[in-house]
Parts: structure tokens; C-alpha cells; sequence
């Protein structure tokens, strides 16, 4: 099969690989970087499991080819934790029992991280919208959104 | 299967690579990566360009230019196109349109192509390195389009700016039932004097509404007024069925919705 060279950093390492001509980035960080934590679940860019922030920006690794990041600075959730202590978010969805199977948690979290980087302090209306295209079979969203109002206001609190 | 990525920096190049058999271009990836995913096999290479204005959006006065790369996410929080960003916004949910691109819409299937239905209200034309064409002309033909779309141009509506609804079962974000899309100008004692109405899901691709346009000419935006565009809202439609809704739920549905969006 042929390959491909790849180049990015990854939650600010950088990272050089081969990888297969057309994969998805979500199988290059899954099967060739070993990071993990983006989830495949549906491959359709229903689900948002596999949401990774590429230069800033959320996206679907399952539907973006892993060639077109060359020179990107990519962030999974796996890159949040800083010396062995969970980022706010991490934090919250922990304590509001946000996270049941855990599935969903890496790319909610990193559709939350994306609105706190911009909106530090959001209304319930815009944390549900920034969540929208995330899919949770457990919760019933309603913890998650706690948590990410508790995370808000805990920045907020520690920036004060 | 191995799919593989050429990239180009002109939109030349690219068009000439896009004659090769099983080769497709990609925009955001949204629908073609998917297919892809899918286990779509008629694809075996994308083709896809960097050239700069493929993603620039240029208002100059009222006149509109926006790349056919440009994303939905991009278009909703330009700060010339306001009146669009209702219609940006009502594309997929907040990672989907950092991804889908105006190009790709043009192309998207129904129940799929919502940004289309605002284009098409607007009389936007469709430019490729061939020239521009109007977009109703570009929908009715879009499957022989060989060509990279290059731009989608158009006025910004001035008076009354840009009616836009999205009907979903699920809030915020959801597949649509249908949307409807209206740019109506008034005469000073209120009567409409010209109106082009668009509807998505009501056939495979966005059309226009004509019999209700014609009926809406001369009318005021009241109950009474609209009546007569409302009883010949569905004429020459042929919705989709599809899980979200038959086809007859979206015919007995879509004047209830035209209308709150006429009296809006
Ligand atoms: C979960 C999910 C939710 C969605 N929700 C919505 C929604 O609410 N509303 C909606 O309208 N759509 C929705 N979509 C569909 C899709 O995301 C959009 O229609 C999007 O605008 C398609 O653009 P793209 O750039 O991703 O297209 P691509 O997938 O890159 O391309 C689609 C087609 O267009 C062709 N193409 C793309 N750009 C060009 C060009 N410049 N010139 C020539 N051909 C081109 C491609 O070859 C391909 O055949 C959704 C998709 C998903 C996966
Ligand atoms: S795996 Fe990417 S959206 Fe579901
Ligand atoms: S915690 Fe199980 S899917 Fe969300």
C-alpha cells in the first residue's frame, strides 16, 4: 500500500510519520501515533467521538484526510493533562459523573475546550450548542453540561 | 482501499488531474470522506486545490464573492455577511461546519444542501475556470459538472435582507425536515413587488417555489395576503422520503412553515 510522509505536532510534540496514502487522521493518531483518545464511533461525522481541535478549530478526524494537517498543530484530549494534574475540564466532568462508559468524553471535551478558549464564560445556550454535535448514549447530556458550566466557572475563579 | 490525495496549488492543475477515472474533488471531506468510510468504491483518488481565492471571501458594496472553499463556520462570523450567517449556522453542528465548504453544499444531496436553499433565493451565479453560470441552471445540470466550482457570487439583498428557516426535529442541531428560504422586496405601501422563494428537501436538490412567487406579487404580508401563495406552495415539488419525514408529511407541512416565514 502506498505511503505517505505526514507532519504535525501533536498537543505540541512534533510528530513525523508514514502513513497509508488516504487515511483518515483518525486512524493515523489512533493506529500510527498511538494516541488513543480520539474515539471512532460511527465514521460519519454523526457522532463526534473522533472531534479533535486542528489550529483552533473543532473537527472531525474520521472525515479529514490525515495528509491535509501536514504543518498543523493538532490537540486531543489526551494532551489536556498537565504533570500528572487533569485540566478544569477534566476535572468537572469527573466530579459531575459526566463521564459513564466514556466514550463520548474525549471529543465533548474537546468541543467544551473550544468554546471556553473563546467564550470563557458561556450561557447554557451556547455550552448545547457548542455540544451539538456530540453524541452521549449515557448521560443524558445534562451532567455534561453542568460540567462544563462548573470548568467555566472554576477558570473564571482561579483567573479572578 | 488505498485512496489517494493529489494536492495542487492551481485550480488548473486540479481540474486537469480531475479527468482521470475515479477521481473526485475534495472539499471539506463531509460527504466524499464519508462515502468513502462508507465503503464507496468508485472513488479511488481525491483531488483537491489550495489555490488562495478558493478561499477568500471578498464583499465589495453589496456584491458578494465567496471561494468555494470557504467554510460554513467562516461565512457565520464574517461581519459583511450577517444576513447569512443564519443559513451558515444552520449547516451540521459546530465541527461539521469548520469542515463543509459552500462548494461542497451545491453538490449535497437532499435532505442535505440548506446553505444551497439561501443561495438560490439570492440569484447567485456559480463560477469555474469555464465562466458563470446562474445557480438554478448549475443545480438542474450539477451531476455533469466537471469542473471545479471556483465561486458562488451574489447581491446582498437590501431591504428585508434574507428570510431563512431550517425546520429539524432536533434542537439545535438536526436534519431538515425542509428550509425555505425568501428574498421579497416591498413596494412603499407594502405590497411585494418581487419575491424568490427557495425550499430544500422538498425534491432531491433545492428548487425554487414559482407558483408561489408568482401569487405573493402585488400581495401584502398579512394572513390574507399570503393565502393564495400558500395554497400553491407545493406546486411542482417532489419531496423526499427519507427517515426524518415522508414526502406527504413535507408537502402538508411546508405552508404552515412558508407562512410563519412570510410573516415573520
Ligand atoms: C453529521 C453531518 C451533518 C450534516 N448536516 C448538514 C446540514 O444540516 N445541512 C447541510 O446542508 N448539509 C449537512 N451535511 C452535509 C455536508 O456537511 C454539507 O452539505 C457540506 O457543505 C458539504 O461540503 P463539503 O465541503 O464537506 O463537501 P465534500 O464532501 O468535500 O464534497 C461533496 C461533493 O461535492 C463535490 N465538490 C466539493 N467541492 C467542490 C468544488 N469546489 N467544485 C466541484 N465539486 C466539488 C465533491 O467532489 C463531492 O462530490 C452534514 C454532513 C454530516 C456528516
Ligand atoms: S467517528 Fe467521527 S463523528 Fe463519529
Ligand atoms: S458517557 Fe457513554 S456515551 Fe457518553
Amino acid at each position: 500500500m502506498a505511503k505517505t510522509p505526514v507532519q504535525f505536532t501533536l498537543n505540541g510534540a512534533e510528530k513525523a510519520e508514514f502513513i497509508d496514502s488516504g487515511a483518515t487522521l483518525l486512524n493515523a493518531l489512533r493506529d500510527k501515533i498511538g494516541d488513543t483518545s480520539p474515539k471512532g464511533g460511527c465514521h460519519q461525522g454523526t457522532c463526534g467521538a473522533c472531534s479533535v481541535i486542528i489550529d483552533g478549530e473543532l473537527r472531525l478526524s474520521c472525515l479529514t484526510l490525515a495528509e491535509t494537517c501536514n504543518g498543523a498543530a493538532i490537540t486531543t484530549t489526551s494532551g489536556l493533562s498537565q504533570g500528572g494534574v487533569l485540566h478544569p475540564l477534566q476535572r468537572a466532568f469527573l466530579d459531575a459523573f459526566a463521564s459513564q462508559c466514556g466514550f463520548c468524553t474525549p471529543g465533548m471535551i474537546m468541543a467544551a475546550k473550544v468554546l471556553l478558549d473563546r467564550t470563557p464564560n458561556p450561557t447554557r445556550d451556547e455550552v448545547v450548542e457548542a455540544l451539538s454535535g456530540n453524541i452521549c448514549r449515557c448521560t443524558g447530556y445534562e451532567p455534561i453540561i453542568q460540567a462544563v458550566l462548573t470548568a467555566a466557572r472554576s477558570n473564571s475563579q482561579n483567573a479572578a | 482501499m488505498a485512496l489517494a490525495l493529489q494536492t495542487f496549488s492551481t485550480v488548473k492543475d486540479a481540474n486537469a488531474a480531475l479527468k482521470a477515472a475515479g477521481t473526485r474533488y475534495l472539499g471539506g471531506g463531509t460527504l466524499v470522506v464519508r462515502a468513502a468510510n462508507e465503503g464507496d468504491v468508485s472513488v479511488s483518488s481525491f483531488v483537491r486545490s489550495t489555490e488562495p481565492a478558493l478561499s477568500t471571501i471578498t464583499v465589495s458594496g453589496s456584491e458578494v464573492r465567496i471561494g468555494a472553499s470557504v467554510t460554513m463556520a467562516a461565512i457565520a462570523r464574517h461581519p459583511n455577511l450577517a444576513a447569512l450567517a443564519h443559513a451558515a449556522r444552520a449547516v451540521g453542528g459546530p465541527a461539521i461546519r469548520n469542515m463543509a465548504t459552500v462548494g461542497g453544499n451545491l453538490f449535497a444531496p437532499a435532505p442535505y444542501g440548506d446553505f444551497t436553499v439561501a443561495l438560490l433565493a439570492l440569484g447567485a451565479t456559480v463560477g469555474t475556470d469555464d465562466g458563470e453560470v446562474p445557480i438554478e441552471t448549475f443545480l438542474a445540470k450539477r451531476e455533469s459538472n466537471h469542473a471545479i466550482v471556483t465561486s458562488i457570487g451574489f447581491s446582498l439583498p437590501i431591504d428585508g435582507g434574507l428570510r431563512f428557516l431550517k425546520v429539524s426535529r432536533v434542537k439545535p442541531k438536526g436534519v431538515s425536515v425542509l428550509s425555505i428560504a425568501a428574498v421579497l422586496k416591498q413596494a412603499p405601501d407594502g405590497a411585494v413587488s418581487s419575491a424568490h422563494i427557495a425550499l430544500g428537501c422538498m425534491g432531491d436538490r433545492p428548487m425554487r417555489a414559482k407558483a408561489a412567487e408568482k401569487a405573493l406579487l402585488g400581495r401584502k404580508l398579512t394572513s390574507d395576503g399570503i393565502a393564495p401563495a400558500l395554497a400553491v406552495a407545493s406546486d411542482g415539488t417532489s419531496p423526499i422520503t427519507d427517515p426524518i419525514a415522508s414526502a406527504w408529511y413535507r408537502n402538508e407541512v411546508l405552508p404552515v412553515h412558508l407562512g410563519r416565514l412570510l410573516l415573520a
